[in-house]
């Protein structure tokens, strides 16, 4: 019965090899598949010892696929006004099915994702992976590095409960002393900055973190951040192929 | 104790706890890896560059991983509740008033420096430093396997930066900073009303300069005072490049490479010494350093 529907038109066109274990099968196992196609066929050993790569930027990875999934699903049930976005998260933890849940994950795997990101970072420095080629993608991961920051700091305000509005005031307070830039920054009053029209006041969109802050944050944490973050991550990703694979000694003596 | 146990345990800082045992247990598996390679003639990675397939020996690392990640995620998720407090109240003001955990680093640093420098400078410094670091760094050796012995100068640097800076200045914001951003030893009652008394004077008040007038205007004695401490530490760097510039590493290294280097490396190690300024002359019953340099546009 199975051999009969091995043989269809139908699975022929979905699965275009045997799973016989060999060689040829192994590599079209990567090759053939749009998602592991990520992957060359074959890496050199020490790519798989996890005491070498410590596994934080697929973890990472995989963490922002939870996040994204998860954040979509809270978008369901969120209205990013200071009317109703308080309430929302109410009727979220306590009458939306596993709202909690959704939730929770969201925060926790925003947290632990800050957490690989930053290890990921110190295990390619002490590798020395950021040395020729990979210079550039070093700079990369930087650039997803403060995405990464900015993504979990826009989202810290959304809940609208006295820990986010607090820890956002903190936070947004420092761009008032932005020099040239902030009203209370070395020369920003010379160049005619008020509290009404510096960088603050474009971030906050008002003169305190209010309502229009709350939306402005809500849109670049759904939108704007996350999509900027997937093409550093396409051409972040991509890079590491490019640049020869993942880190090895070998690859220091090809150049 | 039982208050620091509290905090300790709140949900929201379990991601400190994290961090600070990873960062113990990754920093002592690079040691233990760097030592090991660096006693050894070829490094251990050298010797496993051997090709595997991809299917199944990365692959099935990567879907056990995923299913343990999940696992974890699904648990945690469902052992803790992401914290909700009282609604947003812009009339009510909570003492400690905390940024997100991550930038409790640089919240730490505005106890040291005006917002303009630690909310805005060595931000910037850090992203810009840190994206600088493969241009500047040019020793061929230490790429793509662990290493001590082969690049201590940046090791060095890197882990002081990232291990004492960013790590510690975290884990000291969230559970040693109590109301009114005041220090508290583990075990101390947060008490909301405690005020520490410090009467903070500028650098140049330490030789006698004042750094007001009678009438409060600006010293000028103490303004110039204060360009000579910092041009005078930034010019360290010159001083060093003249007097090594003819060494083969200096030359293969170049004046703008240096430059970047010296200024950077300066700059961080003069964040320590202005949080030494502040906090050693306490421990000697003498007031602490506010400003080492003030100017009518701002302070350092």
């Amino acid at each position: 019965m199975f051999d009969q529907l091995k043989k269809t038109e139908v699975y022929k066109s979905i699965f275009r090899h045997s799973y016989q274990d060999t060689q040829r099968n192994r590599a079209l196992q990567i090759v053939d598949n749009v998602f592991l196609h990520l992957h060359p066929v074959r890496v050199p050993r020490h790519a798989t010892n996890l005491s070498y790569t410590w596994g934080m930027g697929g973890i990472t990875f995989l963490l922002f696929l939870i996040l994204t999934i998860t954040g979509v699903i809270l978008m369901f049930y969120y209205r990013p006004t200071a009317q109703y976005a308080y309430e929302d998260m109410k009727y979220l933890m306590n009458d939306v099915p596993f709202g909690p849940l959704i939730r929770n994950m969201h925060r926790w795997a925003a947290h632990a994702m800050v957490l690989t990101v930053m290890l990921h970072m110190f295990r390619v420095f002490l590798t020395g992976s950021y040395k020729p080629p990979r210079q550039f993608n070093w700079v990369v991961g930087v650039l997803l590095l403060v995405l990464t920051l900015l993504l979990s700091f826009s989202g810290y305000l959304l809940p609208w409960d006295q820990l986010s509005i607090w820890a956002v005031t903190v936070g947004t307070n420092m761009a008032r002393a932005t020099p040239l830039l902030g009203h209370e920054g070395p020369l920003g009053p010379e160049l005619g900055m008020r509290i009404d029209n510096d960088v603050r006041f474009v971030l906050l969109g008002g003169t305190e973190v209010g309502p229009p802050t709350l939306l402005r944050f809500y849109v670049g944490h759904c939108i704007f951040l996350p999509l900027i973050a997937v093409i550093f991550m396409a051409v972040h990703f991509w890079r590491v192929r490019k640049d020869g694979g993942i880190s090895g000694p070998e690859a220091a003596k090809k150049i | 104790m039982g208050q620091f146990l509290e905090i300790l345990s709140k949900p929201d800082n379990i991601p400190i706890v994290l961090l600070l045992l990873s960062v113990i247990y990754f920093t002592w598996l690079y040691w233990v890896k760097a030592k090991r390679n660096d006693m050894a003639t070829v490094p251990v990675e050298a010797t496993q560059d051997d090709k595997v397939q991809v299917w199944p020996y990365l692959v099935r690392i990567e879907f056990l991983m995923t299913i343990a990640i999940m696992a974890v995620m699904v648990v945690w998720s469902i052992a803790l509740d992401a914290p909700l407090e009282e609604p947003a109240n812009r009339a009510l003001t909570p003492n400690p008033s905390k940024a997100p955990w991550y930038f409790l680093g640089l919240q730490e640093l505005l106890v040291y420096f005006d917002p303009w420098i630690a909310g805005v400078v060595l931000p910037t410094l850090i992203i810009v430093g840190l994206m600088a670091i493969p241009y500047v760094d040019i020793n061929e050796k230490g790429n793509g396997y662990y290493t001590y012995k082969e690049r201590k100068f940046a090791v060095l640097t890197f882990g002081f930066g990232f291990l004492i800076m960013w790590v510690a200045l975290i884990v000291l914001g969230t559970f040693l900073r109590g109301p009114g951003w005041n220090f508290f030893w583990p075990g101390e009652v947060w008490d909301p009303h405690y005020v520490a008394v410090l009467t903070n004077v500028d650098l140049s008040e330490y030789f006698g300069i004042t750094t007001r007038m009678p009438d409060n205007s600006l010293n000028p004695l103490a303004f110039i005072f204060g360009a000579v401490c910092v041009g005078g530490f930034y010019s360290l760097g010159v001083l060093y490049w003249i007097k090594n510039r003819n060494t083969d590493l200096m030359q293969k290294l170049g004046l703008v490479r240096y430059s970047v280097v010296s200024f950077l490396f300066l700059s961080m190690v003069g964040v320590v010494i202005k949080v030494i300024l502040r906090l050693l002359p306490t421990a000697f019953g003498l007031n602490p350093v506010k400003y080492v340099w003030v100017t009518p546009w701002f302070n350092v």
